[in-house]
């Protein structure tokens, strides 16, 4: 029995007990943890494909207690280690808690604010789609999420709103003396026909203290909505992150998402999209760069219920010392789902003979007529190249890292908001030196 | 002082047992050009490349200077900010990094090493476009990976333009007139031609007399069973073409 588990009688659920929420996500909360008493536990990985290749006992073992609101950074410090841009509507939350001194009002078309203080039309507008998208209600950390809901981000684009100015969603954790939990939660309606731009970024104030975000996004697409999302993962080295993402498309709505992960001890990224509507196209992209003993796992599944759909997984690791990712892509074609295309590639690039990853792209087509088509490697640097590199003056750590620029550049070229390329860029720089090559003897 | 000295070297593919080099020596002024001949599996490349320092081979005994200096035990990115540059055989295709991005690396690390200021984006940038154009690279090349998806002679012209930019002391090139067009052969003779000067030299690997008609070498070795069994000036190079490697290669079996 791990804490976490033992949690749901135990400490947690002294924390479960005192935490105050607003009276209109008291339903979801009861009823999630309700069925967090007989979810599977992730640490129970016998026949639990979904947590196969990740041990997560090193976070559930940790006792972490519910972060309350402590002293806030100054905006200044933020910007040294968050993507940041004035001109981007910004939503931060520090520990959970949000942080009106590092916000910025919502312009325009788009409605922005905190789940605990919507109004009631606002509330009734998300109580539809809140926690509904997608079989969240079946997930361990989704429900545990769910069940300490006190706050968070939602966003309304209205129908036809085509807002140019991104929202970002910012979580950061502050410094913590002892093992701290957030539960950050956003929730996305993206109307008819809209269009618009989201940044989702997670960081740590300190380099070296240990806390744990439970992270849960929904987005719901109606017909025709064009979304443009971006998901930074940069907590500390010691924490632990799981981030969940699930997105409800309904006819002709697209999605593009370009995901950066660098950071965790244990991160996971959890996406899922539901093409619940003909026409729908959902572009999912990432870089995961892991090293000395971290542990990244990419659960990207995309469920094609409607025909017609499009879906793309496009996903780069790049791995250095002991370190472990993972990467399990599942296309699921429903009977129906009729004329779907759908392409999954997973490529990895290792720098040590220590380093790992389980790449695992899979599908399974109940319909007809579709293109579906997967991929993945993994190979480690190739000698002859930094051989050549060297011939032409350039040292073997310089040659290293302008290999691994060049295999991030795929991705990181992808995004197309400048600042946070920028971000991208400088945190991927100061990382280089972390990431050594090793050659087997 | 020669400007490279090879001193009787054996080399093999390290930890075997077989040696590929075995008592090569070569001496090569400011300003020659030499060329190389010999069978397929002589060991002209692994002299190439145990002269520019390729880690899979080892050097068991002689040594190799370059103008006085033993570079025998140096990393091959040391040998290259000396002056260095062996243009490949099989150049190596580098995802996600651009000509233009590569070679500015490369000038970079070259003036570091001679203390000089580092050109600037703007300087760079034009060096490279007057390059470009001499070398009749097609421009859009350059804004693809470098070498991934280049065609065989692309490649060349690829090394000739870096060859063209680095401005080396001592240029080896490893069979750069194999594959190319009449053109391009024209292009890589007129730019060795263009690049002689009293301080610097060439060391030309080819299997064909033909860029000899257009750079005429002022020696030719030829190489058989890793050891150079005769040397002469071009007149050899055009005996070759009518006798074949065959006296040579029972000269280097009797020896
Ligand atoms: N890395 C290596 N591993 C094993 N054998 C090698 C290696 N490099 C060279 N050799 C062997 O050494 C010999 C000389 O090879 P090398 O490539 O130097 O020949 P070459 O004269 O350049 O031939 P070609 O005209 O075909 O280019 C060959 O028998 C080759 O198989
Ligand atoms: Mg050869």
């Amino acid at each position: 029995m791990t804490t976490l588990t033992r949690a749901r009688t135990g400490p947690f659920a002294a924390d479960y007990a005192a935490l105050k929420a607003a009276a209109w996500l008291t339903p979801a909360r009861e009823r999630a943890w309700e069925r967090l008493q007989e979810a599977a536990s992730p640490s129970e990985r016998r026949g639990n494909e979904r947590w196969k290749y990740t041990d997560v006992r090193p976070l559930t073992s940790v006792p972490y207690r519910l972060a309350h609101a402590g002293a806030l950074p100054g905006l200044a410090e933020v910007k040294k280690i968050a993507p940041w841009d004035d001109a981007w509507t910004t939503l931060t939350f520090v520990d959970g808690h949000f942080a009106p001194a590092l916000s910025t009002e919502p312009t325009g078309r788009v409605a922005a604010g905190r789940l605990a203080t919507a109004t009631a039309s606002v509330q009734s507008l998300l109580e539809a789609r809140l926690a509904k998208v997608q079989a969240i209600d079946e997930e361990y950390f989704t429900l545990l999420n769910t069940a300490f809901l006190s706050d968070g981000a939602y966003v309304h684009v209205p129908d036809n709103a085509v807002e140019e100015r991104a929202v970002h969603l910012l979580f950061i954790a502050s410094p913590a003396t002892s093992p701290r939990v957030a539960h950050p939660r956003t929730l996305v309606i993206a109307g008819k026909n809209s269009q618009s731009k989201f940044v989702e970024s997670y960081v740590s104030l300190a380099d070296s203290d240990q806390h744990f975000s439970n992270a849960v996004t929904e987005f719901f697409l109606d017909d025709g909505a064009q979304v443009e999302h971006y998901r930074i993962l940069a907590e500390n080295e010691k924490s632990h992150h799981i981030g969940n993402t699930r997105v409800h498309h309904m006819a002709n709505s697209r999605f593009n998402s370009i995901s950066f992960a660098i950071g965790p001890a244990i991160g996971r990224n959890d996406h899922h999209a539901l093409i619940d509507g003909p026409g729908a196209e959902t572009n999912l992209s990432g870089l995961y760069m892991t090293t000395n003993g971290q542990h990244m796992d990419n659960n990207i599944s995309v469920n094609h219920e409607k025909p017609h759909g499009t879906s793309r997984q496009y996903y780069k690791g790049i791995l250095a010392g002991k370190s472990r990712a993972v990467f399990s892509g599942i296309v699921v074609v429903k009977p129906g789902a009729d004329k779907t295309f759908a392409d999954q590639k997973d490529l990895n690039l290792l720098l040590s003979p220590g380093a790992e990853v389980d790449t695992k792209p899979s599908l399974e087509i109940f319909a007809d007529d579709v293109k579906c088509f997967h991929g993945a490697t993994a190979g480690h640097v190739d000698l002859d190249t930094l051989y050549y590199m060297r011939s032409r003056g350039i040292g073997l750590e310089a040659a290293t890292q302008m290999l691994i620029r060049g295999f991030a550049a795929e991705v990181v070229e992808r995004i197309k908001l400048p600042a946070l390329a920028r971000y991208v860029e400088g945190v991927t720089e100061k990382m280089l030196p972390e990431f050594r090559l090793e050659v087997p003897k | 002082m020669p400007l490279l000295e090879v001193k009787d070297i054996h080399a093999r593919v390290v930890n075997a047992d077989k040696s590929i080099l075995q008592g090569l020596s070569l001496s090569i002024n400011p300003g020659e050009v030499h060329a190389i001949m010999g069978p397929n599996g002589s060991g002209k490349s692994t002299l190439a490349n145990v002269l520019a320092g390729r880690p899979d081979y080892e050097l068991t005994s002689g040594e190799i200077r370059l103008a006085g200096e033993d570079i025998s035990a140096l990393l091959p990115e040391e040998r290259a900010v000396r002056g260095l540059f062996l243009a490949f055989q099989y150049p190596a295709e580098i995802p996600g990094v651009r000509p233009w991005q590569f070679l500015k690396a490369s000038v970079d690390a070259i003036a570091e090493y001679r203390g000089e200021k580092k050109l600037g984006v703007r300087e760079f940038t034009k060096v490279f476009e007057q390059a470009v154009k001499e070398v009749a690279i097609n421009p859009e090349l350059s804004k693809r990976s470098l070498n991934e998806g280049f065609s065989g002679g692309e490649k060349k012209r690829n090394e000739m333009l870096q060859m063209k930019i680095l401005q080396p002391r001592l240029c080896v090139m490893d069979e750069t007139d194999s594959g190319l067009d009449i053109d391009a052969l024209k292009t890589v003779a007129a730019i060795v031609n263009g690049m002689r000067s009293p301080e610097r030299s060439f060391l030309i690997v080819t299997h064909y007399q033909r860029i000899l008609e257009h750079v005429t070498p002022d020696f030719v070795h030829i190489l058989v069973g890793g050891r150079i069994v005769k040397s002469g000036n071009s007149q050899l190079a055009r005996e070759l073409e009518k006798t074949g490697y065959e006296r040579f290669i029972k000269v280097a079996a009797g020896a």
